[in-house]
């Protein structure tokens, strides 16, 4: 393990208050993510992994334990810090894509520049390098429904890059698509990850989980398993 | 806004046409219809104003009739007369009477000729300040004066009508005309604004008329001016007016319809208290229309948060602030606003315009107007409405949880 850990969680538990009964999603996880990382969290649907995700993204607050996000005490974040973090720390990569539909390919992968004040051209020109990165500079200025699915989720990782993140969260990235694209997708993750970049993948694919480095599978809300 | 903010702005608005356009119409029609309603009401004020601008509307009117009630032994139904001594009462008793005139009717209409020319006109004896209580407008020579009463001069004044039937084109200044067999010399020529019925006149010394058309010293009206006497002295001069020709003519002063006093300033102020009143009803009824207005661009605006959950989470998952989705949806509200509430505006004084224009004259509406500083007034309240309009919606959209709207996904 590196010596300075991106994720760092010690006895996180999050409760959902659904009816009656508060539902206990996680239960006292510990987790530790070096820096440049490359991991899968598993399990099965219930077992609180994109729970999980989303506290690590800023995206939900555990109710108990602590959560350090690159060395800094992640508590009572403002809505706007939670913002800020999000832009600069954490690029999120999700399982129906969330591109928005009204814009192109370009403006997708710009917007959270757009969020950093980056003037138009500047931030445009940023993304079609990154459009470059993921092959896909021909498609710049076609809508995500002009796109085949692992077109957009290659928007979507370069959206996901542009603030250059140290930390990518992908929930069920292969999820909607084939096993032949769900292949080439992992390929590109792992060869961004090889550019230093920390990955964390909740998937349910056994086949996408052995093609990371290290394998976390959730139980009931606790970490079951931890390792390769 | 930044520019950037603004463009982004019109894309999301651009997106949607329908729903931008159908809230865009509540706002403009809101304005629309306020801007109609004030130039409605300033159209029929000015219609009034015109009303009253051929008569002094500072003056008191005093007519006679017979009595109604018994007063100091004697029984109603007696005639009351006044005359010349009344008027020379009235000037002597009420301080703050500016101009004074009596007026006598000749039964009439009377058959004028000079020459060949003949028509039949209505003829009125009055004194000389009564120029001052129509406002009358002298185009040529002068009217009755002084050295006319005292001589009992056989002079008349004659209206437009009454020179181009007898005259035509000709200079009617020191001709003469035969009013029903008596030699008037024409000394002035007036005009007036009251109308078509108002310039179809004679007018000749009351003095005149008394002795030549057997009145004695009677007169059939007087009326004064109060000059700048303000509500409270001019009622109290109507009052003092009433009980000086009371008690002359044995009259109870509470007889309204012996002595009938009219106070033509209650009647304006009247009239321009209704108007007062109209105009804020006016201003009522269209910011309640406007405020429908609002209230739709809010609540479609909520709808289009409803809809954009996803969007929203998204744009917040990639790092908006709060803050930067309250302006997204702020600047929507206002934008729709304010450029629909700009079409409304331009609408409706367009429209005004148009009726302005191709209004047929009438004496009810004249001059429909809105001023500019409505406008601007209305255009702030735009921005303002708008702002408003985006509030709720705006809070709505900042408290989406990014989890939520992806978990919908």
């Amino acid at each position: 393990m590196r010596a300075e850990p991106i994720i760092a969680l010690r006895g996180v538990n999050k409760y959902y208050r659904s009816g009656d009964a508060p539902l206990h999603v996680l239960r006292d996880v510990d987790l530790t993510v070096g820096g440049g990382e490359l991991v899968s969290i598993m399990g099965s649907s219930g077992s609180g992994k994109s729970t999980l995700l989303n506290i690590l993204g800023l995206l939900d607050d555990h109710d108990r334990g602590t959560y350090h996000l690159a060395g800094t005490l992640i508590e009572n974040l403002s809505e706007r810090r939670a913002a800020q973090y999000r832009n600069r720390f954490i690029g999120f990569v999700f399982q129906s894509f969330n591109l928005l539909a009204f814009k192109s390919a370009l403006e997708n992968i710009a917007l959270p520049l757009y969020y950093q004040g980056v003037p138009r051209k500047e931030r445009n020109q940023i993304a079609l390098e990154y459009l470059r990165r993921v092959d896909l500079e021909d498609r710049a200025h076609h809508l995500p429904s002009e796109l085949s699915g692992g077109q957009k989720q290659r928007v979507a990782i370069a959206r996901a890059l542009i603030a250059k993140p140290k930390l990518l969260l992908a929930d069920e990235p292969t999820g909607a698509l084939d096993s032949e694209t769900s292949y080439q997708l992992m390929d590109l993750l792992r060869a961004i990850n090889a550019q230093g970049i920390t990955m964390v993948i909740v998937t349910h694919e056994p086949d996408i989980a052995a093609r990371t480095d290290r394998v976390i599978v959730l139980k009931d809300g606790r970490v079951h398993r931890d390792g390769s | 806004m930044s520019f950037d903010g603004f463009r982004e702005t019109l894309e999301v608005l651009g997106r949607n046409k329908l729903r931008t356009s159908l809230t865009a119409l509540s706002v403009a029609w809101g304005i629309f219809m306020l801007v109609l309603l004030l130039a409605a009401g300033n159209g029929l004020r000015h219609g009034v104003e015109y009303d009253f601008r051929d008569e002094a509307t500072n003056s008191i009117w005093v007519r006679a009739a017979k009595t109604s009630v018994p007063f100091r032994g004697q029984g109603p139904g007696r005639p009351v007369n006044l005359d010349t001594t009344d008027i020379e009462a009235l000037v002597r008793e009420v301080p703050g009477v500016e101009y004074i005139t009596g007026r006598y009717y000749v039964r009439g209409p009377l058959p004028v000729t000079r020459g060949d020319a003949a028509a039949n006109f209505e003829v009125r004896g009055c004194h000389p300040d009564y120029q001052y209580l129509e406002r009358t407008i002298i185009l040529s020579g002068r009217f009755i004066d002084e050295l006319d009463m005292l001589g009992r001069r056989k002079v008349a004044v004659i209206g437009p009508s009454v020179t181009k039937a007898l005259f035509g084109n000709e200079d009617p200044l020191g001709k003469d005309i035969n009013i029903h067999g008596v030699n008037y010399t024409v000394v002035g020529e007036y005009d007036d604004q009251g109308g078509e019925g108002e310039l179809r006149r004679i007018y000749i010394p009351i003095s005149t008329a008394q002795l030549v058309y057997n009145g004695q010293n009677r007169v059939h009206n007087i009326m004064f001016t109060t000059g700048a006497a303000g509500l409270a002295e001019s009622t109290a001069m109507a009052k003092h007016s009433r009980e000086i020709l009371a008690q002359r003519h044995s009259v109870s002063p509470d007889d309204r319809r012996a002595l009938v006093v009219t106070n033509n300033q209650i009647q304006f102020q009247k009239i321009m208290d209704i108007f007062d009143w109209i105009r804020s009803f006016v201003w009522m009824v269209g910011l309640g229309t406007l405020f429908a207005g609002i209230v739709g661009v809010s609540n479609i605006m909520i709808i289009s948060v409803q809809e954009r959950t996803l969007e929203i989470g998204i744009r917040k998952a990639i790092g908006a602030s709060p803050a930067s989705i309250i302006r997204m949806i702020l600047g929507e509200a206002v934008l729709i606003t304010a450029i629909s509430g700009y079409t409304g505006l331009t609408a409706g004084v367009g429209c005004v315009e148009l009726f302005r224009r191709y209004l047929p004259a009438n004496e009810y509406i004249r001059n429909p107007t809105v001023d500019v500083r409505v406008g601007l007034i209305a255009i702030a309240l735009l921005v303002v409405a708008g702002a408003l309009a985006g509030i709720l919606p705006a809070r709505k959209a900042a408290r989406v949880r990014p989890v939520v709207a992806m978990r919908a996904a």
